[in-house]
């Protein structure tokens, strides 16, 4: 039995059932509401919930039960009373490599930190105030903080991702934090003003557990690999239909392995061609394969966001991801063929394996 | 001691009270009891930085004000969601 956690413009969809079948609505908590991003917490079974009200603003709300029933309210993430900015989303949850070290990316781009499996949360002063945060501008979707990568076993080590902000790097716990922009084209800036600049639109961001020096980053126009901690980067589009996109995702068990969906261009953002396909290498990005058994494959123009593509660790490994337009797509099979999950949901904006 | 009318959802955050009695000077004084009484309210009507949000509209005896408004003792506010921040 798998449950998704699926977050959506109209609250958060508990699915059960088996990848690649149809699977069954378990619970919908946050009607109304829009749901950023859920995960729960392997360590804890802690559920976390990013939830968004158009008007009473964002707020993280956390339960224990199983069954999704009785939520309680952290306190936070929110910015202390010496810093001019107040939290406009939290766009992921992250457990972390210590008991109770949990970790939120914030719009405007910040991280925050909880000591207590995610009830209170505390600013990173380290990122916040790096000299250069003047200089950030957001992207469409904000300036967020929306990748977080710990370093297995390691709580000194991590990077982040930010829209557009680049890759962020510490190996001091969050005390310091230096830049990983090297080898990084954004295409969408005129080539005389690309050197030094900050405006880096990382889409998402994941380390391979079992070679952490290793990370894979859908960046805006293209994929990057970088086997030197984030240091540096290489392009590894080539093979693929679009560099651009927005989600990317590991196989935790083999480090040459992740998952793209390539959309169509910089403008239209929509599956190329009609034809709906998750394109997967196990080279390291030196070639790709697509992998549309089940999916649309005409008259389907769909957008996957950057947290709407979920994966397991289990072997074979599980795949999930989610569209805007509310269809929630599985493989059982690690990708070699798909099914309809479910159908008919509101905008879909995260998808993960509880 | 003002009287701050609520409705869903926040009403079912200060424990189905629709009509709360708290004492402050100013809105953001009022609301920040309220949320002392009523923890769960914390962050919904003022963000961090105390500041009405800007999709809640707070009036004082009908008037709409903002967090540094005055309020008196018999004063009777009213919170209400703003239809500019709906969800379509």
């Amino acid at each position: 039995m798998t449950e998704l956690l699926v977050g959506t413009h109209k609250g958060l969809f508990a699915l059960r059932g088996t990848n690649g079948d149809p699977m069954e609505l378990a619970v919908r908590a946050f009607p109304g509401e829009t749901v950023e991003y859920a995960t729960r917490d392997p360590r804890t079974g802690r559920t976390f919930a990013s939830v968004s009200n158009g008007q009473f603003g964002p707020r993280v709300m956390f339960t224990d039960d199983p069954g999704l029933g009785e939520w309680n309210q952290a306190k936070g993430p929110a910015f202390p009373d010496d810093v001019d900015a107040a939290v406009v989303r939290t766009w992921v949850v992250t457990p972390g490599e210590i008991d109770g070290l949990l970790y939120a990316g914030v719009d405007p781009a910040a991280l925050f930190v909880s000591t207590d499996n995610g009830e209170t949360w505390e600013l990173n002063r380290g990122l916040w105030n790096v000299p250069t945060r003047p200089e950030w501008n957001p992207g469409l979707g904000g300036l967020a903080l929306h990748s977080i990568c710990p370093w297995p076993g390691d709580p000194a080590r991590l990077a982040v991702g930010i829209s557009a902000a680049g890759v962020w790097l510490s190996e001091d716990g969050g005390d310091t934090w230096r830049t990983g922009y090297t080898g990084l084209v954004p295409e969408y800036l005129p080539e005389d003003t690309r050197e030094g600049t900050h405006a880096l639109c990382v889409h998402n961001m994941r380390r391979s557990p079992v070679r952490p020096e290793r990370l894979f980053m859908q960046f805006h126009g293209s994929v990057y690999r970088s086997d030197d901690t984030g240091e540096t980067w290489s392009d590894i589009a080539t093979g693929l239909p679009d560099g651009f996109g927005f989600p990317i995702v590991l196989d935790p068990a083999d480090p040459d392995a992740a998952f793209v969906i390539p959309l169509d261009g910089m403008f239209d953002r929509a599956t190329p061609g009609g034809r709906v396909a998750v394109y997967e290498t196990r080279d390291a990005g030196a070639s790709w394969t697509a992998r549309g058994t089940g999916l649309p494959q005409k008259n389907a123009w769909l957008t996957i966001l950057r947290q709407a593509f979920g994966a397991d660790s289990g072997s074979p490994q599980s795949l999930a991801f989610g569209s805007t337009s509310g269809t929630v797509f599985a493989s059982g099979d690690g990708g070699a063929s798909w099914g309809t999950a479910f159908d008919r949901l509101p905008r879909i904006t995260s998808v993960r394996f509880a | 001691m003002a009287t701050v009318n609520l409705r869903a959802p926040l009403k079912d955050l200060a424990g189905g009270n629709s009509d709360v009695q708290v004492e402050g000077a100013t809105v953001g004084a009022v609301i920040q009891a309220l949320e002392k009484e009523h923890p769960k309210l914390t962050g919904w009507i003022l963000d961090e930085q105390g500041h009405v949000r800007r999709h809640v509209n707070v009036f004082v005896n009908g008037e709409r004000v903002r967090e540094d408004a005055a309020v008196q003792p018999a004063d009777r506010l009213h919170v209400l969601p703003s239809i500019s921040g709906g969800s379509p």
